[in-house]
C-alpha cells in the first residue's frame, strides 16, 4: 500500500515536471527542431540576452511589481487595521466586496478595468500604458494584503493594545510599539505575495497594458504566437532556476524559523 | 481613609440602547481592596473599564483623588490594569514586559534596571529575565502581568479576574500572593471575579452586581451573614429560597406553615423571599417537626454531609455532621434569627 | 482618532477600481451605444450557446479529473512524517511557480504535429497523432495548470484531520473504504469544495489555454470575451453582456458547492 502510493506520487511528479524539462533540455538544442535534440549550444542564452523586447519588458515587469507590491501594502494594512475596528455588518460588506477580484476570473476583473480605463482615456489625458497597469495591479494585489493582514489581528490578544495604553502609551504609540509587530508577518508574507502575482500576471495585464509598457508576460505570450522561437526554452530555464533557488532559500529560512520555535 | 475613587450615578448604554450599567455610585477608599463579584454580564468588568478608562460613561461622572477625569485617555491615569488572560506582548521577553511602562516614559536606563529589578523579586521570577512569555506557564505569565502593572507605582491596580484561567491549586496560592502583594505595597486594588469564595477570601469590601445594579456593597463577613436580598444571598454560599408572606410583624408563612422569626416592618401579608443557609437548617426527628421531606441524597464534602431533603413545595439543602439515611422521612426546624426575610426585587 | 477611518483610502479605491468597473460591465451590457436600454446583447450571447456548453463540459471534466488525480497525493502528503510534508509539498507546488504561459508553451513543444510525442510514436512505427488543437488537448492543458490549486486546499484540511480519527473508526469496525467514505471524505469536505471552486473558476474562464492548445476550433467563453475587447470583433457590449453571464454561472455552480460544505466558508 505505501509502495503503490510512492509510485503513484512519482507519476504525478514525474506529470509536473517532464514538460518542464523537455522546456530546459531544448534550450540546449542545436537546431530549431523542437523534437530531436542534434547537439549542445548556449546560442539561444545569447540570442535571448541581446533582445531587447525581453530585457526591456523585464525591466519593466520589475518595476511594476515592486511599485504595485509596495503601494498595496501600505494601503492594504491601513485597510485591514480599520476594517477590524469596524462593526460587523459593514465589515462583512467590505469583506465581501474585497474578496471579488480573488473569487471573479481574471478575464472579468481585466475587462471590467479595460472599460473603466476607456472611459477615462476619453475624458481625461488617460493613456494605457504604466499608469493602467500599475493601477490594475495595485487592484488585484490589495486583498492579498488584507487577506495576509486580518487574520494577524484575529490571533492577536485584543488586550494587548490596551494593555500598552494603561502602561502610558498614546494610541498611536501603542499601535506602533505593540500591534505592528504582531500584524508585521502578515504584512510582509501580503506583500510578498503581491509581489510574485504582479511578476507573474498575464490576464489582467493584457487587458490594461498599452503599446509603451509591456511586461514579460505579455512578451512570452507575443512569444508563443510565433511558430516557433527556442529562445523561451532558455527564459524558460532560467525563470525555472530562479524559481528553484528561491523556493529553496525560502523553505530553509521557514525550516530554520521552526527549528528555533520548537527549541 | 478617604475615597481614592468615586463613581458617580454612572450609566452605560451601547448602541443598541442596551443597558450595561444602570446608575451606579460607588466609593472606593484607599489602601482597600474591593472586589467586584457578580455572573457574567452582570457590568463588573465594564465597572472596571470605566475607572481604567478605556470605556466612557454615556452619563454619570468619574473622580479619581476628588477631581473628575472623565475623558482623560487610559494612559494619562495613575491606575493600571491587570488583564484577563493577562494581554502579555508576544514580541517581547519577561524583563522588556516589565520594563515597557518606564521605557515608554522615558525613565532612566539606571532605574529601570533597579525597578525591573525589584518587581522580578517580589513575583519570584528572577533568572527569567531574558525568557519569552510565550514559554511561560500560565502562573508565570500571571506573575509577569502584575509586575508589569506595578512597575509604574499606580495608586490603583485594576485586576479583571486574573485568575481565572488558573487551575484551583495555584488559584488558591495566588489568592494569598494578591493580598500579600497589597498589603506589602499598601496599595488601592480593584479586583473583578465571579468567584464568591476568592470574595471572601480576599477583599476587605464586596460590590456584589447583577444585572448592571449594584446589590450591596459591604465587608466579607456582612455580606453572607447579612444579604440584603435572595439573589446576593444565592449568589454568596449556598441559600434555600422559598417563596412567602408576612401576615404580622415576626410571623412568616412559608410552605404552607407558620414559623417565628425576627423581621418586622413589612405590609400585612406582603409577599417575600426567605432565605435560609443550608447549616442552619436543624434536623429533628419528624414526628416533633412543622416540616417533613424524605432524604432524596446524601454526598460526604469533608467537613459536613450535604443532604437534598424533598419537602414537597421546595427542596431543602441541608448542610449537617450527621447524615441521614436516604429515603427516610425527617423533620426540619429553623431558629427564629436564622430565618432571612427579603423583600422581593424587582427582577425576581 | 478612529482606527475604522485608518481604511478609507482603501474604500476610495475600493470603489472606484473593484465595484465601478463591474458596475459598467452591468451598464454595458444593458445599454446600446448612444446610452438607450437594451436586452439585446443578453439575448444575442444565446447565439453563443454551444461555445457556453463546450467550456462548461471542459471545464468540469477538467476539475473532476483534478479531483481524482490530487486526492490521493494530498492523502499521502498529508499522512508523511511531519518534516518531509514541507519539502515534498515545496516539490508539488513549485512547477506552478512558473508562468502558465511558459508551462502551457511546454505543451505545445510535447503535443505539436511535429512535436516529440509524435516523433517518438514514429520512431516505433505509429501516428502522426492529430494531439495538438484537440479538446483532449485543451483539457490536459487546464489539468496541468490548475492540479496544483486542488492539491494545496485539500492538502491543508487533510493534514489537519487527526491520526487518531483513523484508528478510532478502524476500532468501531471500518474497513479502509469505509474510513474513506465516512471520515475522510467527509472531513476533507471543505477543500474538496475551495479546490474545485479554485480549479472551475480559472479553467471556465481561460482564453490562452484554448487558444495555446486548442487551436481555433475549441473556442471557449475566455476568448469569445477576449475577441470581443481586443480582437476583430470590438463590440464591448456584447462582450460585458457575455462577462455578466459568465460571471451568473459562477455565482450559481459556487452557491451549489458551498451546500455542500458545511461551515459554510471558502478556504483560501
Amino acid at each position: 500500500m505505501k509502495k503503490l502510493g510512492k509510485i503513484y506520487l512519482l507519476l504525478v511528479l514525474a506529470f509536473l515536471y517532464v514538460p518542464i524539462f523537455v522546456l530546459i533540455v531544448f534550450s540546449f538544442n542545436e537546431t530549431k527542431s523542437r523534437s530531436v535534440f542534434s547537439g549542445f549550444t548556449l546560442d539561444w542564452y545569447v540570442r535571448l540576452f541581446h533582445n531587447r523586447i525581453i530585457i526591456s519588458s523585464l525591466v519593466n515587469t520589475i518595476i511594476i511589481a515592486v511599485a504595485a507590491s509596495i503601494v498595496s501594502t501600505v494601503l492594504g494594512t491601513f485597510a485591514a487595521i480599520g476594517i477590524n475596528s469596524m462593526r460587523k455588518l459593514p465589515k462583512s460588506v467590505i469583506m465581501n466586496i474585497t474578496n471579488i477580484p480573488i473569487i471573479d476570473p481574471e478575464i472579468v476583473t481585466g475587462v471590467s478595468l479595460m472599460l473603466l480605463f476607456v472611459f477615462f482615456a476619453a475624458r481625461m489625458n488617460l493613456e494605457f500604458g504604466f499608469v493602467t497597469l500599475l493601477i490594475a495591479h495595485i487592484t488585484f494585489d490589495v486583498p492579498y494584503v488584507i487577506l495576509n493582514v486580518m487574520p494577524k489581528f484575529n490571533q492577536m490578544d485584543p488586550h494587548i493594545y490596551e494593555a500598552a495604553q494603561d502602561l502610558g502609551c498614546s494610541p498611536l504609540k501603542a499601535f506602533r510599539k505593540v500591534v505592528l509587530p504582531e500584524i508585521m508577518p502578515g504584512v510582509v508574507s501580503g506583500f510578498l505575495m503581491s509581489f510574485t502575482y504582479s511578476l507573474d500576471d498575464f490576464v489582467v495585464s493584457y487587458f490594461t497594458t498599452g503599446s509603451t509598457s509591456q511586461t514579460l508576460p505579455i512578451t512570452i505570450y507575443s512569444m508563443t504566437r510565433r511558430k516557433v522561437s527556442p529562445e523561451i526554452n532558455a527564459l524558460s530555464t532560467i525563470i525555472f532556476v530562479v524559481v528553484v533557488i528561491v523556493l529553496i532559500v525560502k523553505h530553509t529560512i521557514e525550516n530554520r524559523a521552526a527549528r528555533k520555535n520548537a527549541a | 481613609m478617604e475615597n481614592i475613587v468615586s463613581l458617580k450615578n454612572i450609566v452605560v448604554e451601547f448602541e443598541d440602547s442596551e443597558r450595561i450599567l444602570k446608575d451606579i455610585s460607588l466609593d472606593i477608599k484607599d489602601k482597600e481592596f474591593v472586589t467586584f463579584l457578580g455572573p457574567s454580564g452582570c457590568g463588573k468588568t465594564t465597572t472596571l473599564r470605566i475607572i481604567a478608562g478605556f470605556l466612557e460613561p454615556t452619563s454619570g461622572d468619574v473622580f479619581f483623588e476628588g477631581k473628575r477625569i472623565n475623558g482623560v485617555p487610559p494612559h494619562k491615569r495613575n491606575v493600571n490594569t491587570v488583564f484577563q488572560r493577562y494581554a502579555l506582548f508576544p514580541h517581547l521577553n519577561v524583563y522588556e514586559n516589565i520594563a515597557f511602562g518606564l521605557r515608554v516614559n522615558n525613565v532612566p536606563e539606571k532605574e529601570i534596571v533597579s525597578r525591573v529589578g525589584e518587581m522580578l523579586e517580589m513575583v519570584n521570577l528572577m533568572g527569567f529575565e531574558k525568557r519569552s512569555v510565550n514559554r511561560l506557564s500560565g502562573g508565570q505569565q500571571q506573575r509577569v502581568a502584575i509586575a508589569r502593572a506595578l512597575v509604574n507605582r499606580p495608586k490603583v491596580l485594576l485586576l479583571d479576574e486574573p485568575l481565572g484561567a488558573l487551575d484551583l491549586k495555584l488559584r488558591k496560592e495566588m489568592q494569598i500572593e494578591l493580598r500579600r502583594i497589597q498589603q506589602e505595597l499598601e496599595l488601592t486594588f480593584v479586583y473583578v471575579t465571579h468567584d464568591q469564595e476568592e470574595a471572601l477570601t480576599m477583599s476587605d469590601s464586596i460590590v456584589v452586581m447583577n444585572n448592571g445594579n449594584i446589590q450591596q456593597i459591604g465587608s466579607p463577613t456582612d455580606i453572607y451573614n447579612e444579604p440584603v436580598n435572595a439573589f446576593v444571598a444565592d449568589f454568596i454560599g449556598e441559600s434555600n429560597i422559598v417563596n412567602g408572606c408576612m401576615p404580622q410583624d415576626c410571623v412568616v408563612e412559608f410552605t404552607g406553615r407558620r414559623f417565628e422569626c425576627v423581621d418586622k416592618g413589612f405590609s400585612p401579608d406582603e409577599t417575600v423571599d426567605v432565605v435560609i443557609r443550608p447549616e442552619d437548617v436543624k434536623v429533628i426527628p419528624a414526628d416533633k417537626a412543622k416540616l417533613t421531606g424524605i432524604v432524596e441524597s446524601v454526598v460526604f464534602k469533608g467537613v459536613h454531609y450535604e443532604m437534598i431533603v424533598d419537602g414537597v413545595d421546595h427542596k431543602w439543602v441541608i448542610h449537617s455532621t450527621k447524615a441521614e439515611p436516604v429515603g427516610s422521612m425527617i423533620g426540619m426546624t429553623f431558629d427564629p434569627f436564622d430565618i432571612h426575610i427579603m423583600k422581593k426585587t424587582e427582577e425576581a | 482618532m478612529k482606527l475604522k477611518y485608518f481604511s478609507a483610502p482603501y474604500l476610495v479605491w475600493m470603489v472606484v477600481f473593484i465595484v465601478v468597473p463591474l458596475l459598467m460591465i452591468a451598464y454595458f451590457a444593458f445599454t446600446t451605444d448612444d446610452g438607450g436600454l437594451t436586452i439585446k446583447h443578453i439575448s444575442d450571447v444565446g447565439q453563443y450557446a454551444n461555445i457556453f456548453v463546450r467550456s462548461i463540459w471542459l471545464s468540469l471534466v477538467a476539475t473532476a479529473i483534478c479531483l481524482v488525480v490530487a486526492y490521493p497525493v494530498s492523502f499521502i502528503l498529508s499522512r508523511m512524517e511531519k518534516h518531509k510534508q514541507g519539502t515534498m509539498l515545496m516539490i508539488v507546488m513549485l512547477p506552478m511557480w512558473m508562468n502558465f504561459l511558459l508551462r502551457t508553451y511546454a505543451w505545445m513543444t510535447i503535443l505539436g504535429n511535429n512535436g516529440i510525442l509524435n516523433h517518438l510514436f514514429g520512431l516505433v512505427g505509429l501516428g502522426p497523432y492529430k494531439l495538438i488543437n484537440t479538446s483532449g488537448a485543451v483539457v490536459l492543458g487546464m489539468v496541468y495548470n490548475y492540479l496544483p490549486f486542488m492539491i494545496l486546499p485539500l492538502y491543508s484540511v487533510m493534514e489537519k484531520i487527526d491520526k487518531s480519527l483513523f484508528e478510532a473508526a478502524s476500532d468501531l469496525g471500518c474497513s479502509s473504504g469505509q474510513i474513506l467514505f465516512r471520515v475522510v471524505i467527509p472531513l476533507s469536505m471543505p477543500g474538496i469544495t475551495s479546490g474545485v471552486t479554485m480549479v472551475f473558476v480559472p479553467a471556465i474562464s481561460t482564453f490562452i489555454i484554448s487558444r495555446m492548445l486548442g487551436g481555433g476550433s475549441n473556442l471557449l467563453i475566455g476568448d469569445l470575451i477576449e475577441m470581443q475587447f481586443l480582437g476583430n470583433a470590438y463590440d464591448p457590449h456584447l462582450g460585458a453582456a457575455i462577462s455578466l453571464v459568465l460571471m451568473v454561472i459562477i455565482l450559481v455552480i459556487m452557491t451549489v458547492m458551498n451546500q455542500f460544505d458545511p461551515d459554510d466558508q471558502v478556504l483560501m
